[in-house]
């Protein structure tokens, strides 16, 4: 622990989860736990085609079911363009998107929807709707999206903010540093890999769910499931065209996001319904229109080229992306731009960097935000081709990224060059503690006494593997947060967040960081968030944002809130303003004497000179500060069968201070998890036609409690100057590791290179009998 | 059809269509700890105890349940006063988004009902059909752990 951190109360203890009591004893606490008198159930008819145009619709049939309460095609909605992609405004993706549109790009892309008396008869509506689709050649590969007389995906004209429409591209990004060319040219080693990763799900238990009803105001309430309820707010308002005063979002407690929700994907449906109709209206994706029609993690095929000094410098290194954004451009050009701008101030030193890239569109599932968001594609081939570079050199893999990461008072020109879609913002590292990272896990896993020693049991061998990785703590100068902290006269405190607690714990932590400040327990906050009604404006959880950028604006809200008190209490104390400190729900001068807090909001709010002790703060970052993670795991390769069994697995992250230990290890724990499910296991099958055939959690295997491997997860702390309370970020980095360090294990173990996710017995085995040729 | 069920300590009855899941009829009437993630039993996230063991409430037909006894986690605490596996999931840690929580803690409980000194192995079998997407089953398993600790020091069973 930092010394800095030793001194603090609240900061740094394992304390239960604010929300906890309501979670296990499972009060009503989620979306669709809300039942409200004559509830419309909203059911959604997906397209059977991969692209098509809709030449007619007859909803005739449907709307004479007795039951039926509207059905909604593009004839009958508004056809606004916008983004569901819930990011700040101007949003940097495409505005590519309708609520309806006589055009289906994707199977399972919207036709229509149905809001009944009850499921059953939304169902048997939609199957009561005539539509004539006119079916459209589709590009069901990346590499036939930019082919020379290609189908057009988006063919309109009012969709702004595609790169170049008539070629499929959504996005293109290329950054230079030095002169890449010159650099290999003068290099004494080059290493080059090209890693492909496959369409994956988020399956947060709870799929998306809205329920929206109108208000005694007559104004729209969407209680939604969704990770940045302020940007649903705006993106609503566009959507139907309705004054943004006429909506208000309320999220509860929400089963799970990792970025799926940070998309606007169903709120203007279920509002459109309200609306219309005046009545609640539910709509919830089942599991199987989850997997077909919500947002997966972008497909990218990557390559990496390294170029090294004989020392093992690097001296070049070049990147190029290709990623597969599908129907629609949802987070399409940041997503790319995060490949490049999240892994290549990893090796700063390589004074010749090249970053260049296209986004493009698919008639296949649609690419969206996924924790990680980018990095998790780039980190995979550029930690291979770290690790043949040291085999190469003949170095230690561990030795090579010693002297090639970024390292405490260091910059990288990427910073400023490659941002969020745009030029990034320059900065210096102010926390790192990698080095005992790498220490830690290396010397956890047993490094040098099992790497290259191919212990063999039966058919299984062993093999060890490791790599490196940063990430950020929010979008820097674009993110923004703010909370307002108002104190009640027993010395409790409303904190009001518009930050979102998506279940990573962001309500408790944040809560915390104000408890410090003011010297109160935590049970002294009372914790409203994520009310566009009730509590003040924030960007919302993605980009490892909370901790960082919605914590510093806690704290600060808190620190002015202590500055009033201290002014209240000066006088009772009989000294000065500056002399007096926060402890145990009271206020201490420095001869010792005291008096409560809630002595202190009486007099604000009953006796002299009475007002509010209350703040609000808010915070825009002027930097990122990197988490930075080192990777060790121990696989067991099946030479016989293919399979890989992971045999422990060691993550040592420095996340700055931890503000809730347990829950900063549940951070890493959970990405690393998910992160070995999408190294092993989890493929979206599509089908010839562009299906998902495997839309169910028994197709598509995500981990369960017997597929987990022995894991330590270890936290190195250090302290971030620039974050509240000296902390930075956990919530992403996590799931960048398993993929290029199972690879790297693999190869420790059989000699082969695994280039392709998931790394299923069937392509490991194939590796291995190429390899044998 | 009517069907009569003690749900929680309290004897109930209700019109049931033939083919109706009894997850369904659990939420309809109330007991919202009852999740769905799936419908299809492959998460758990429905689990409730049906006569002492878990069940997922998504695959059953409520009529098949008729005259049974329904433990759901609204169940499972007095007032303020948590079950230990309750306590221990709390105190682990071991609860992060929440959804899977209420299925993840009565299969919990069904285990140490049945071999209230679990192994690793024991616990990572029993929960293999409960899926958590947030945690990685670190803490759960921890927490199980605590709560047969809990359980053993002479903290109320079910």
């Amino acid at each position: 622990m930092s010394d800095r951190a030793k001194n603090f109360a609240t900061v740094g203890k394992s304390l239960r989860k604010v929300d906890g009591f309501a979670l296990v004893t499972g009060k009503p606490e989620f979306v669709a736990d809300l039942q409200l008198p004559d509830t419309l159930h909203v059911k959604i008819l997906g397209s059977p085609y991969a692209h098509a145009r809709i030449t007619s619709i007859d909803v005739t049939a449907a709307e004479a079911i007795p039951g039926v309460a509207c059905v909604l095609t593009h004839l009958n909605t508004p056809s606004t363009r916008h983004t569901t992609a819930g990011q700040g405004y101007p949003e940097p993706s495409p505005y590519d998107s309708r609520m309806f549109e006589d055009k289906v790009r994707f199977v399972g892309d919207r036709v229509a929807a149905v809001a009944a008396d009850s499921e059953a008869i939304a169902e048997a509506a939609l199957k009561a709707i005539r539509v004539q689709y006119e079916e459209l050649p589709a590009v069901l590969s990346m590499d036939e999206a930019r082919r020379e007389g290609a189908p057009v995906i988006h063919d309109e004209s009012d969709s702004p903010g595609i790169y170049d429409a008539a070629r499929n591209i959504v996005a293109d990004v290329d950054i230079d540093v030095g002169d890449v060319k010159q650099g290999f040219t003068e290099s004494d080693e080059i290493v080059e890999f090209t890693c492909e990763t496959q369409y994956a799900q988020h399956t947060p238990i709870e799929t998306h769910v809205v329920l929206s009803y109108l208000d005694s105001a007559h104004r729209l309430v969407l209680r939604t499931s969704t990770q940045v309820p302020f940007h649903v707010r705006r993106i609503v308002a566009q959507t139907l065209g309705i004054p943004m005063q006429q909506i208000r979002v309320i999220k509860p407690r929400i089963g799970g996001g990792f970025g799926t929700k940070q998309e606007v994907l169903l709120e203007d449906v279920a509002g459109w319904v309200s609306l219309q109709t005046g009545r609640p209206a539910l709509l919830t994706l089942t599991r199987k229109e989850e997997f077909e029609a919500s947002r997966t993690r972008h497909p990218m095929r990557v390559r990496v080229k390294l170029g090294a000094k004989r020392d093992g410098r690097l001296h070049a290194i070049e990147m190029e992306a290709t990623s597969n954004t599908g129907a629609y451009g949802s987070h399409g050009l940041t997503v790319l731009a995060n490949t490049g701008s999240k892994t290549l101030p990893l090796y700063n030193k390589a004074p010749n960097a090249h970053f260049y890239g296209q986004a493009v569109y698919t008639n296949l599932p649609v690419g969206g935000a996924y924790r990680g968001y980018g990095a998790t594609q780039g980190y995979f081939p550029l930690e291979t081709a770290m690790d043949e570079m040291a085999v190469r050199l003949g170095m230690d893999p561990i030795e090579l990224r010693r002297i090639n990461h970024i390292q405490l008072g260091e910059t990288s020109p990427i910073f400023e060059k490659l941002g969020e879609g745009r030029e990034g913002v320059s900065q210096t590292v102010k926390s790192c503690e990698l080095p005992r990272c790498i220490d830690i896990g290396a010397e956890r896993i047993g490094w040098t006494k099992k790497r290259g020693k191919r212990l063999k049991v039966g058919s299984w061998v062993h093999g060890v593997g490791m790599s490196i990785m940063m990430q950020g703590s929010g979008i820097p100068e674009i993110d923004m947060a703010a909370a307002t902290l108002k104190m009640n006269e027993d010395g409790s405190f409303n904190l009001l967040m518009g930050a979102t607690d998506l279940g990573t714990g962001s309500d408790t932590i944040l809560a915390q960081i104000a408890a410090e400040v003011l010297g109160v327990s935590l049970t002294k906050m009372l914790v409203t968030s994520s009310d566009t009604d009730l509590t003040p404006f924030d960007v919302g959880a993605y980009a490892s944002s909370t901790t960082y950028v919605s914590g510093m604006a806690v704290q600060r809200a808190a620190e002015q809130v202590r500055d009033q008190i201290f002014g209240v209490a000066a006088p009772m104390l009989g000294a000065s303003a500056n002399d007096l400190t926060l402890r145990d729900d009271a206020v201490f001068a420095a001869s010792g004497e005291s008096v409560s807090l809630a002595r202190v909001c009486q007099r604000a709010m009953y006796e002299t000179d009475q007002f509010q002790i209350g703040a609000t703060a808010s915070c825009v970052p002027h930097e990122s500060p990197a988490p930075f993670l080192a990777n060790f795991a121990e696989v067991a390769v099946n030479t016989e069968t293919g399979k890989v069994r992971v045999v422990h697995y060691v993550a040592a992250v420095d996340c700055g201070v931890a503000i809730n230990p347990h829950m900063a290890e549940g951070q890493m724990e959970g990405a690393i998890v998910n992160g070995i499910g999408y190294a092993l296991t989890e493929e979206m099958i599509l089908s010839s036609k562009g299906r998902v055939r495997n839309p169910s959690l028994f197709d598509y295997k995500i981990l369960g409690m017997l597929d987990v491997p022995p894991m330590d997860i270890i936290l190195v702390e250090s302290y971030e100057p620039t974050g509240p309370m000296g902390a930075k970020s956990v919530g992403e980095i996590g799931i960048n590791g398993p993929i290029p360090t199972i690879a790297n294990a693999i190869y420790d173990a059989v000699g082969v290179r695994l280039t392709q996710t998931p790394f299923t017995p069937e392509r490991v085995l194939e590796a291995i009998k190429e390899a044998a040729k | 059809m009517t069907i009569t069920l003690t749900i929680n300590g309290r004897e109930r009855k209700f019109e049931v269509d033939p083919g109706e899941k009894l997850l369904e009829v659990l939420r309809r009437e109330g007991y919202m700890s009852v999740k769905k993630g799936c419908g299809t039993g492959d998460c758990g996230a429905c689990a409730i105890l049906l006569n002492g063991r878990s069940v997922n409430s998504c695959l059953m037909f409520a009529a098949k349940a008729d005259g049974g006894e329904i433990l759901t986690v609204e169940g499972l605490a007095t007032g303020e006063i948590l079950h230990p596996v309750q306590t221990a999931f709390l105190a682990e840690g071991a609860v992060q988004c929440g959804y899977c929580t209420p299925g993840m803690v009565m299969s919990t409980v069904d285990l140490l009902t049945r071999n209230p000194d679990p192994t690793e192995r024991e616990i990572r079998e029993a929960l293999s059909g409960n899926l958590c997407r947030c945690t990685g089953y670190v803490k759960q398993i921890r927490a199980v752990q605590r709560a047969a600790e809990l359980m053993k020091d002479g903290e109320p069973r079910v």
